[in-house]
């Protein structure tokens, strides 16, 4: 009952920063409520047993995006332009997906509950499974580093052309002239 | 840039625990919640937060453009390295089973090897982001 | 019809923020207020993908030593864990993107660098 009460009060507190940050003129402030939102959700990840994803969330999502916007904010204007020409299309385009949504939402199983089909097929093998293979009581290092290795090699390899990207785009080129003259 | 005592001495004493921290959670992934992107993230943030007390020139002094780079690109290597490796030895590759005389010592050594890998590119790209948003000098190139 | 609704709620509550990250999308015309919308809009689209793998009375997936214990699925962790990396790299090309626009149109509002384009491909 208290887990209700816990979970409750701050998913009420998600959807009042994310319509808090809808109508926010400054940019400054958006950014800091996304860092928020971002924190928050890291918290709700803990109470749904999900210890490493809110670990990363934490640090990346409420840390360094964070850095990342203020760093470029230094040169982008501080307040936006309020045009309301498109509000009343995009409120129904919400409205449309979101009802969508909802009727599909009634085909899923109920939370928690243990018979549901996602965890018949491949998590009850990694749950057994690791201890053998692997001797590692972190399953979920063990799926990432080992059952699924490929993706995570894809995954690093993303995040390498992402910096190498923004070098591109905003470095100037004078990396190696200096150091070897 | 700042002149502010109280955070350059704090900044003194804690960027060291943050390093610290971020190594513990690297090598320790397999036992508790952590792994290679917390890491790099965590000790990406202790450097981060030298070059925002002290400038950002100190904060190349400490972690030069070359070094960085170096950093980032090895983590790469590290991974499809480890995967060669096991290509060498007649097998697939990513199998980490055939690093070591036992199964599951093989499995230990990869895992910390690829996190590894894992975290020294995720710190060297963050770190560079930071720097390469923050001497972005916005006139017409 | 009642106890089914009890039992998906939370998912109808995630619908709703995702929708208000879709609309912070759609209708800003700011291209910063964009990314901040695009994140918000991610973040709970790994809210619910998390409270798909929850396992009621489980414990977080690591091997306690104990026999019979439920453990929550960690497939969909894996998952989101690339997600929430890869995104980040999304924000941080897309804000380089934002600088240098910038820099060529003077102005990050979206209607103004579609007039301004208009403008150069009618001379």
């Amino acid at each position: 009952m208290t887990e209700f009460f816990i979970n409750g009060f701050l998913v009420f507190l998600l959807v009042v920063i994310a319509l808090i940050a809808i109508q926010s003129i400054k940019v400054f402030s958006t950014v800091m409520l996304a860092g928020a939102y971002s924190l928050i959700s890291a918290i709700i990840f803990v109470s749904l047993d999900a210890v490493d994803v809110a670990f990363t969330e934490a640090a990346v999502g409420a840390g360094l995006s964070t850095v990342l916007y203020i760093a470029a904010m230094k040169h982008l204007p501080k307040r936006e332009k309020v045009v309301n020409d498109n509000t009343l299309f995009a409120l129904v385009v919400c409205l449309v997906v979101g009802c969508l949504l909802i009727w599909a939402s009634f085909d899923l199983p109920q939370i928690g509950d243990p018979m549901a089909p996602i965890h018949q097929h491949v998590g009850p093998y990694y749950i057994t499974n690791t201890k053998n293979d692997m001797g590692i009581p972190n399953l979920v290092t063990g799926v990432l580093a080992s059952y699924r290795g490929y993706d995570t090699l894809g995954e690093t390899v993303v995040i390498f052309t992402a910096g190498l990207g923004v070098l591109l785009l905003l470095g100037d080129g004078r990396n190696n002239r200096d150091e070897n003259e | 840039m700042n002149d502010d005592p109280i955070l350059r001495v704090c900044t003194k004493i804690i960027v060291g625990p943050i390093v610290l921290f971020g190594l513990y959670v690297q090598f320790h992934g397999d036992y508790g919640p952590g792994g290679g992107f917390q890491a790099g993230v965590i000790v990406a943030a202790g450097f981060i937060l030298h070059s925002l007390i002290f400038g950002l020139k100190e904060g190349r002094k400490l972690v030069s453009e070359r070094i960085n780079l170096i950093i980032m690109v090895l983590g790469v290597l590290l991974y499809g390295g480890v995967g060669l490796i096991s290509l060498y030895y007649n097998s697939e590759y990513l199998d980490y089973s055939i690093l070591a005389h036992d199964t599951k010592h093989g499995q230990h050594i990869g895992i910390l090897l690829i996190e590894f890998g894992v975290g020294l590119t995720v710190a060297g790209v963050m770190l560079i982001l930071f720097h390469l948003f923050s001497s972005w000098k916005g006139d017409s190139k | 019809m009642i106890h089914g609704i009890l039992g998906i709620w939370n998912y109808w509550i995630v619908i709703i923020l995702m929708m208000t990250g879709l609309f912070i999308v759609i209708s800003r015309h700011n291209l910063v207020k964009k990314m901040v919308g695009l994140t918000i809009f991610q973040t709970s689209v790994f809210l619910f993908y998390i409270s798909l793998g929850k396992v009621q009375g489980g414990t977080a997936p690591i091997l306690t030593g104990y026999k019979n214990t439920l453990y929550s699925n960690p497939l969909p962790h894996v998952l989101i864990l690339t997600a929430i990396v890869v995104g980040v790299a999304t924000t941080a090309l897309g804000l380089a993107l934002i600088l240098r626009i910038k820099n060529e149109y003077g102005t990050i509002e979206e209607n103004e660098i579609a007039s301004l384009n208009t403008e150069e491909n009618s001379k």
